[in-house]
This record gives structure tokens, C-alpha cells and sequence, in this order.
């Protein structure tokens, strides 16, 4: 398993680092350092029906499960969306879709000190990301629920 | 003071010369802190902030004079309207209308541009014809357009736009012909500052038979613009952008233009009288302001217009081109820097990229060091898709900035850029 997100990195470690730092800088830098560790999303993958509309950047989300858990490629052509998007993914990846259903996002952003780039007004795209992996999840339970078992395959609806 | 009607520059000397210290100090929303700076805004092109007088307007007359206005039979009725008409004449002086009857107050330039595409458009064209819309035009002047072209069988054209952002005349004056009966143009670019010959513009386009509605948003709030200078047949502009309340702006129309119109909503206020047999209008500019009015705002739009007639605006506007080519000349030194349009003949916009930074990122990064600019296509989604891969970063500029704001924004733009490498 390649992706740190959801495994090495995760929710807790976020907070804890970001609650260490106390000016902007370190913080935003640690964001967009956590962006570059985003496992690269081929160029061929960047196509309009994996793109979450309405955001001033491009941000592609690629969800896939692997072992009966949902995993997500994500990408951005913008550094600080990239940041909040893996910020996103340490709290999603390679959980299981009732885990990812019953994770706090805002609460989770709140302790962050980041709510306002979940804020409805904000054009990063973020939000429209967090509503995608939760409908994806909600999918994947229904599915579940009619097939007792995630099937490995591609969720690209 | 200048023989070019597209930018006029007003001609009753001013009491007080300008002072960018003193003017600043009439702007309380400057004066606060953003993310633990002090606030640099430099989103004017969105929308700009009101003078104390303005705030006091809307105040005073919400806590002394609100009251409905042409229709009661009371003191506070009369008082309302009184004030409500007064705007409109103080209006109409501040762009040289001919009368206060070429005035209709509107939400604001969308809702100018809507009613004339519907009413002008909607009852005067017809299959074959031509509406021209500039390549670089706001959504706002593109998409009401295509709405009526689209009733009405007519065809919008683009009137093609340079590298440098500016309108192309000779292709412009090579799509001139019978065909073309409404040029839609804006005064300022809102997504690049570029200031467009709107005056001789006008005259080409009259040559051929055609009018001319001018988006006058981005202007407005930079100098006196002159109705009979420009001899536009409709200019259109929103108050907010001019120091004055949102929910406010004017439709000016050449008097014959308007009376020959049918109205845009039915309702109070738009009709002399009402039968089911029979129902006359009301004349203008009443026809075509249904139900009650945005009285107040209005109101305070007239303090807003007060307060620049009481300005040395000759030295605002100076003070503007101070600013603008201070940071012209530190964009041209900074690296990495890529000017977006840049024509020389530019008002209060800077609009730009930085190599291998997304302008989403740039604009991120400025908010969190107090500084305020708009960032991607602006509205303007044609040109920017022409000039640019994702937009830009929009830094504009009004009187009450400061040669130190211009410096802060290149300073954040500075560390923005460490953050990227």
C-alpha cells in the first residue's frame, strides 16, 4: 500500500502537527507539503466526468476499492487545494464506507482551524469533494447492503 | 482638461485637493485588521467600500424618513419621495444626462443590460440581424444577449480582441454593416482595466445604424463619465461599484429610445391607469420601474454621488494612475510575473499570473497576509479562456489605496511565491 493517507497520515496526526504550529506559514506550508505527498494521479485520469464542477482550480477525484475499503486518487492543478484535498484524504482513505460516513468532517476542519475553506462560499471545490467521497460511501453501502460485500472494482460512476 | 470623451475628467475645482490620508480616514472598513494584518483591499473591480456619509444616509433615512414613496398622503410619504426623486436628478447630472427621465433605476448593470435586451432587443429584432458583443465583455453583457438572440432569431458576434486586451477596431469597423443593429460594449474591462474608445466607437456603430449600450460598471467609480460626450443610446451602471449601496444601479437611455419601448415588468407604480378593458403605462421613467422602488438605496447612492462631486476627483484620478503604473513598474521587476492584457490606455486593474502558480493558490495565500484581490475568469470567461490557462489574479485599485498597499501586495506576492517553488 503506497498511499500514507489514511494509513501513516491520519486525522490525528494532522491535527496534532497543525496544533503545533503557531503562524500561518508553518501551517500552510505543512498544507501544501502534505499535497506533495499525494500519490500522482496519471494525466489520462484527468477527465471531465472525475471532475468535481464548480471550483476555480481543477480538482479529479478517483474513487476504487481495494479490499472491501474505499480508496480515492485525488488531484488539483492548484498547491493549497491539493494541501486541503490530502488534508481531506487522511481522514477517508482506505476506510470503510460506515467509517467514512460517520467521520465529523466539519468538526474535524474545525479543530484545524480550516472550517472556512468548507464554507459553502468558498469556490476550491472542497466541499463539492467532501459531498462526492460521502455520496461514493453511501453508494458503496447500498451496494453493500444488497450484496453483503464490496466487490473489487472501480467506482467511477 | 481633456479633449478625449472617453475619460472625462471633471471640471468644477474642488474644495479640498486630494489627500489620500484624509479621504481614507471617510472609509471604516478600511480600518481593520484581516488574519492579524491590516487589510489591504484590493478588490475594487468587485465591488468598493462606502464613505461614512454613505452609511449615514441609509440610516437617516431608514430611522427618520422610510416611507413609500409617489403614493401617500402623509409627511413621511412626501419626505421619501422628495429625496427618492432628488437621487434621480442628482443621477442624471453626475453622467450629463440630457433629463432625469433618461434615469431608471435598476438592481443594478445586469438587470440595465436584461431590461434593454429584452425591451429594445426583444421588440426591435429579427431573423438575419446582428447584435455585437466585444470578445472581452462581463458574462452579464454576453448571456442577455444570447437570450434574446435566441427569441428572436438574431445572431451575437463577437468583436474580436488583441493579445494586449484591447478591442480590435478594424475588425470591429469590418463587422459594421445594415445587419447590425445593437453594440454591446463595456467602458472599463472588468477582468483586465482596459479602457475602451467607446466615444468613437459609438460614432461607427451610428454610421451603420445600429446602437450602442455601454456596461459603464468598471468606470463609474474612477471618473465623471459624460452621456453626451459619449452619445451612447444606453449606458448601465451598478451604485455599489461607485461608493454606494449594492441593490442600486441606473439604466440611462436616450429619451426616444425609452418612451419607445414596451416595459419590462407590469405592476404599481409602472401604469397611469388600470382597466381590464385597457391598461395605459405610466411615462418615464416610472414605465419601467414596476412595484415599490429601492428607495433607500437610492437615497444613499445619492450620498455616494454627493461625496465624489465633493472631491477633488481631477487629484483622485491622478492618484489612481500613480498607483496603477507603481504597480505596472513592480510587476515589470517581478519575477515570474505575467501581465494579463497590459494595454497601455488601462484603468484601476493589474491582472496577471505567476509562472507555476494557480491563481487559486495566489489568492490564498494573500488572504491569509491581509490582502484582498479576485482571483480566476473574472465573469469573463471568453477573453480568459483566450489570454489564459485558468484566469488570473485580479488586483484593482481605487483612490482610497495607497502607494503602501501597492508595495504590500508585491510583498505577499513575494512570500505567495516562496510557498510555490
Amino acid at each position: 500500500m503506497s498511499n500514507p493517507f489514511g494509513n501513516t497520515i491520519t486525522p490525528e496526526a494532522v491535527i496534532d502537527t497543525l496544533g503545533f504550529f503557531d503562524d500561518w506559514e508553518e501551517r500552510y506550508r505543512y498544507i501544501i507539503d502534505l499535497g506533495k505527498e499525494l500519490p500522482s494521479m496519471p494525466e489520462e485520469l484527468h477527465t471531465e466526468d472525475r471532475e468535481i464542477k464548480g471550483c476555480q482550480s481543477h480538482v479529479w477525484i478517483e474513487p476504487s476499492v481495494v479490499e472491501g475499503r474505499l480508496c480515492f486518487a485525488v488531484d488539483s492543478d492548484a498547491h493549497v487545494v491539493r494541501g486541503l484535498l490530502a488534508v481531506v484524504l487522511a481522514a477517508v482513505n482506505n476506510k470503510s464506507a460506515s467509517d467514512i460516513l460517520a467521520f465529523d468532517m466539519e468538526a474535524y476542519f474545525q479543530k484545524i482551524d480550516l472550517l472556512k475553506h468548507l464554507s459553502p462560499t468558498r469556490g476550491n471545490g472542497l466541499r463539492a469533494m467532501v459531498e462526492r467521497v460521502r455520496q461514493v460511501a453511501q453508494e458503496a453501502m447500498h451496494r453493500a447492503g444488497a450484496r453483503q460485500s464490496l466487490a473489487e472494482e472501480p467506482l467511477v460512476s | 482638461m481633456t479633449m478625449n470623451p472617453d475619460v472625462q475628467l471633471a471640471d468644477a475645482l474642488p474644495e479640498v485637493a486630494f489627500d489620500v490620508d484624509v479621504v481614507r480616514q471617510d472609509f471604516p472598513a478600511l480600518h481593520q485588521r484581516v488574519n492579524d494584518r491590516p487589510l489591504v483591499y484590493l478588490d475594487n473591480a468587485a465591488t468598493t467600500h462606502k464613505p461614512q456619509q454613505v452609511i449615514d444616509a441609509l440610516v437617516r433615512f431608514y430611522s427618520q424618513d422610510n416611507s413609500n414613496v409617489h403614493r401617500g398622503a402623509h409627511t413621511l410619504s412626501d419626505r421619501a419621495t422628495v429625496q427618492f426623486e432628488a437621487a434621480r436628478v442628482a443621477l442624471a447630472d453626475f453622467i450629463h444626462a440630457r433629463a432625469s427621465e433618461e434615469i431608471v433605476w435598476t438592481s443594478g448593470t445586469t438587470e440595465g443590460i436584461n431590461l434593454v435586451a429584452q425591451c429594445y432587443g426583444g421588440s426591435r429584432l429579427k431573423a438575419g440581424d446582428r447584435i455585437l458583443v466585444s470578445e472581452m465583455a462581463h458574462h452579464s453583457n454576453i448571456v442577455p444577449w444570447q437570450m434574446v438572440a435566441e427569441r428572436t432569431g438574431a445572431e451575437v458576434v463577437p468583436i474580436p480582441v488583441t493579445a494586449l486586451g484591447e478591442i480590435d477596431q478594424a475588425q470591429y469597423q469590418a463587422l459594421l454593416d445594415e445587419r447590425v443593429k445593437i453594440v454591446a460594449i463595456g467602458h472599463v474591462s472588468n477582468a483586465l482595466g482596459t479602457i475602451n474608445p467607446v466615444a468613437s466607437m459609438v460614432e461607427h456603430a451610428h454610421a451603420v445604424g445600429a446602437v450602442v449600450l455601454v456596461d459603464g460598471a468598471q468606470a463609474v467609480g474612477h471618473w465623471a463619465v459624460d452621456m453626451q460626450a459619449l452619445d451612447c443610446d444606453f449606458y448601465v451602471f451598478s451604485g455599489h461599484k461607485m461608493f454606494g449601496p449594492t441593490g442600486i444601479g441606473v439604466l440611462y437611455g436616450r429619451q426616444d429610445l425609452l418612451e419607445a419601448m414596451p416595459p419590462y415588468m407590469g405592476g404599481g407604480e409602472m401604469i397611469e391607469s388600470v382597466s381590464f378593458s385597457e391598461t395605459v403605462y405610466n411615462t418615464l421613467p416610472y414605465k419601467f420601474e414596476a412595484g415599490t422602488p429601492n428607495i433607500a438605496d437610492a437615497i444613499g447612492l445619492h450620498a455616494a454621488v454627493d461625496y465624489l462631486g465633493a472631491l477633488d476627483r481631477v487629484g483622485a484620478q491622478r492618484h489612481e494612475e500613480q498607483l496603477l503604473a507603481r504597480a505596472d513598474s513592480m510587476a515589470a521587476d517581478c519575477e515570474g510575473l505575467e501581465m494579463v492584457g497590459g494595454a497601455p490606455n488601462r484603468t484601476g486593474v493589474l491582472s496577471f499570473n505567476l509562472q507555476g502558480a494557480h491563481p487559486s493558490d495566489i489568492g490564498m495565500l494573500l488572504d491569509q497576509q491581509g490582502v484582498a484581490v479576485r482571483t480566476g475568469h473574472h465573469c469573463a470567461q471568453p477573453i480568459m479562456d483566450q489570454l489564459t490557462r485558468s484566469g488570473t489574479v485580479r488586483a484593482s485599485f481605487s483612490f482610497y489605496n495607497t502607494q503602501e498597499d501597492v508595495e504590500l501586495l508585491f510583498a505577499a506576492l513575494a512570500k505567495a511565491t516562496l510557498f510555490l517553488q
